[in-house]
């Protein structure tokens, strides 16, 4: 069994790559260039291929299936239409999967969920990276909304603090919105 | 998504008063519409942005995509709710033609034109000296000159030129292989037909990956502007009426959520009258160019909506009046006759075979009686029939529930005309073609 997985980012790849060596498919060739889409195809014969849905390289992949003369066998989308709840899981977390026409279902399912538990997984880890990234940011902007509070209102850290949090609590929004409200405002004001 | 029982009771009409509207916002109903970064999404963006969705109850959330496989896939696995797609993509996924053809169908089209044929400059200097052009000549005598390059280059043992569209169901495709056709080449043997996503087609042109290509506006004028593209046909000179995008709806969906979709129907066609207006053409421009949209400078668009524009980096300019019609002309009927035209070409080239089921498999994707139902008492004249001849010269006369309507006239470029109801006749016409065109696909 040969797997293609056409990836741009090398960190969902490897994370594709390992679980699907977990899975017991060794042999799986990573596509990441570009260029020459088709010469890489046709040397690895992949019984799979693997693709992101935010590719915009599906179009391409879908037109040398139509041209079966080109690529060795023609591929079709997934296996049949039995298993919707499958494609539907699929295009949920942004993959597709193109199977060799005729290959058993029970031999291209575990690969295909492996696929979408790794870009879950990926989505994830992106999520909690943006998060902590927006978190530090939100810290950021909190010190810069209560220096502006204690030179202006001439409090204390503590109370420029408590009156963000008293702020936010009545509009029922973060702290960090409040704060960045304030600094906002402070840059209107400034000559 | 809500039950049509928590539609308003008043109907949102223009005389509904503000009480019925901020009832009808609160309620609103969302509709996930996915499409792709052309400048023919027009009607969908003015819709959303002008106030015609709102003033039906309606929210309309655009989502933008990047393929039109993820079109189709997100719209058969019900990420969104309608879709804008190619006019053919409906008709391939009735036909369970391409990959994954779960099956949907347009009641409205999203206007015409916007297409263009472009070749790399080194291509168009290199048969404008074997065939002497000026850089004025039309769309066919281009054509021809290619052909004559094409036969030179074959003779010297040359590598055969790439050409880029953009999916095999789309009007690209069947465009650019309709006019290599007219010149006398076979886009099957004498060339390489590839895909390039619109957005990648002036890097291809500009890496050398393509020779040319068939593409939506703006990209031809991208390809242009960097100086790497020349512009040889639109789709006014292959064929004006040529099916571009419409508007793809998954048919549970529709089943489901009838007021709404011809609630939606009358605010496209609203938007797309909208679109049409010489007035309106710079608060369009503006709305495409926002990056959420389409993202590329609003003075392309402006150049594009009103018709004039360079079409040789020398900066040779082309003028054409109705390059792209959002409305008039009655642009938005989903004739069958033209999905039938499709078939014909699907048929030509060896995507599908020709049968009185295959017809009305055809029929099915496209769905004038929706569109009648919708927009009945709209100021819009509605054809009464489904179906016309197909490239006049003169301009088709149309029988409305408003009298006579004269079409402008929509010529092919081979001059042939199309009669919807014989397409054998109409494919034993053509001298290139797939031999398994009129039997079963044997290619």
């Amino acid at each position: 069994m040969h797997v293609a997985v056409i990836e741009e980012n090398s960190v969902r790849a490897a994370i594709l790559v390992d679980g699907l060596r977990e899975a017991g498919i060794t042999s799986v060739e990573v596509i990441s260039s570009t260029d020459g889409l088709l010469r890489r195809l046709t040397a690895v014969d992949p019984d799979v291929i693997i693709i992101g849905l935010e590719n915009p390289r599906r179009d391409v992949l879908e037109q040398m299936f139509q041209v079966s003369k080109v690529v060795s066998r023609p591929v079709a989308m997934f296996v049949d239409h039995t298993d919707t709840d499958m494609i539907a899981a699929a295009i949920d977390a942004g993959v597709s999967a193109y199977v060799v026409d005729g290959l058993r279902k029970d031999r291209v399912k575990p690969i295909v969920e492996t696929a979408i538990s790794r870009f879950n997984a990926f989505d994830r880890l992106q999520r909690e990276l943006d998060a902590a990234r927006s978190e530090l940011a939100g810290r950021k902007v909190i010190e810069r909304a209560k220096g502006i509070l204690m030179k202006t209102r001439q409090v204390s850290e503590e109370e420029a603090y408590e009156l963000l949090r008293r702020a936010a609590m009545n509009d029922k929004r973060k702290v960090a919105d409040i704060a960045q409200s304030v600094v906002t405002a402070a840059s209107l004001l400034e000559k | 998504m809500l039950s049509t029982e928590a539609e308003p009771s008043t109907p949102a009409g223009l005389d509904a008063g503000p009480v019925a509207l901020r009832h009808n916002r609160r309620h609103a109903h969302v509709v996930r519409a996915g499409f792709i970064p052309l400048i023919d999404v027009a009607v969908l963006v003015a819709a959303a942005e002008q106030g015609f969705a709102d003033r039906e109850g309606i929210r309309l959330e655009l989502i933008r995509d990047v393929s039109w496989s993820n079109i189709r896939d997100r719209l058969a696995f019900r990420q969104f709710d309608v879709a804008h797609a190619l006019g053919p993509m409906p008709i391939a996924s009735q036909l369970g033609i391409g990959s994954n053809p779960y099956p949907s169908f347009t009641p409205f089209a999203l206007g015409r034109g916007g297409n263009a044929i472009t070749l790399s400059v080194t291509l168009y200097r290199e048969m404008a000296a074997l065939a002497g052009l000026s850089g004025t000549e039309d769309a066919l005598t281009n054509a021809r000159a290619l052909k004559s390059l094409i036969d030179r280059r074959q003779a010297s043992g040359r590598k055969p030129l790439v050409f880029g569209m953009t999916y095999p169901f789309s009007s690209h495709n069947y465009e650019f292989r309709f006019w290599m056709a007219a010149g006398g080449i076979d886009p099957d043997r004498d060339v390489l037909m590839t895909v390039v996503p619109p957005p990648f087609t002036a890097d291809a042109m500009a890496a050398g990956a393509i020779d040319g290509f068939c593409v939506n506006a703006p990209w031809n004028l991208i390809a242009v502007e960097r100086g790497v593209g020349r512009v040889v046909a639109t789709k006014r000179d292959i064929w004006p009426s040529s099916p571009e995008k419409v508007l793809a709806v998954r048919p549970d969906w529709a089943e489901a959520n009838g007021e709404t979709l011809s609630r939606l129907l009358v605010a496209l066609d609203a938007a797309a009258r909208w679109c049409d207006a010489p007035e309106n053409v710079g608060d369009l421009a503006e709305m495409l160019a926002d990056p959420a949209h389409v993202g590329v400078p609003a003075d392309l668009f402006r150049s594009l909506l009103r018709g004039r524009f360079v079409v040789d980096p020398d900066g040779t300019s082309r003028e054409i009046p109705d390059y792209l019609v959002f409305h008039g002309d009655l642009a938005n009927f989903p004739w069958l006759s033209q999905a039938r035209w499709v078939y014909s070409q699907m048929i030509r080239w060896g995507q599908a075979s020709f049968s009185q089921e295959g017809l009305a498999r055809v029929e099915a994707a496209y769905r004038p009686d929706l569109y009648r139902a919708a927009l009945g008492g709209s100021a819009t004249p509605i054809p009464l029939g489904e179906s016309k001849p197909e490239g006049s010269v003169a301009g088709h006369s149309v029988s409305t529930r408003k009298g006579e309507t004269r079409l402008s006239p929509d010529p092919f470029i081979d001059g042939r005309t199309f009669d919807p109801e014989a397409i054998p006749e109409y494919l034993a016409g053509f001298d290139i073609k797939r031999s398994g065109a009129l039997g079963p696909v044997s290619e």
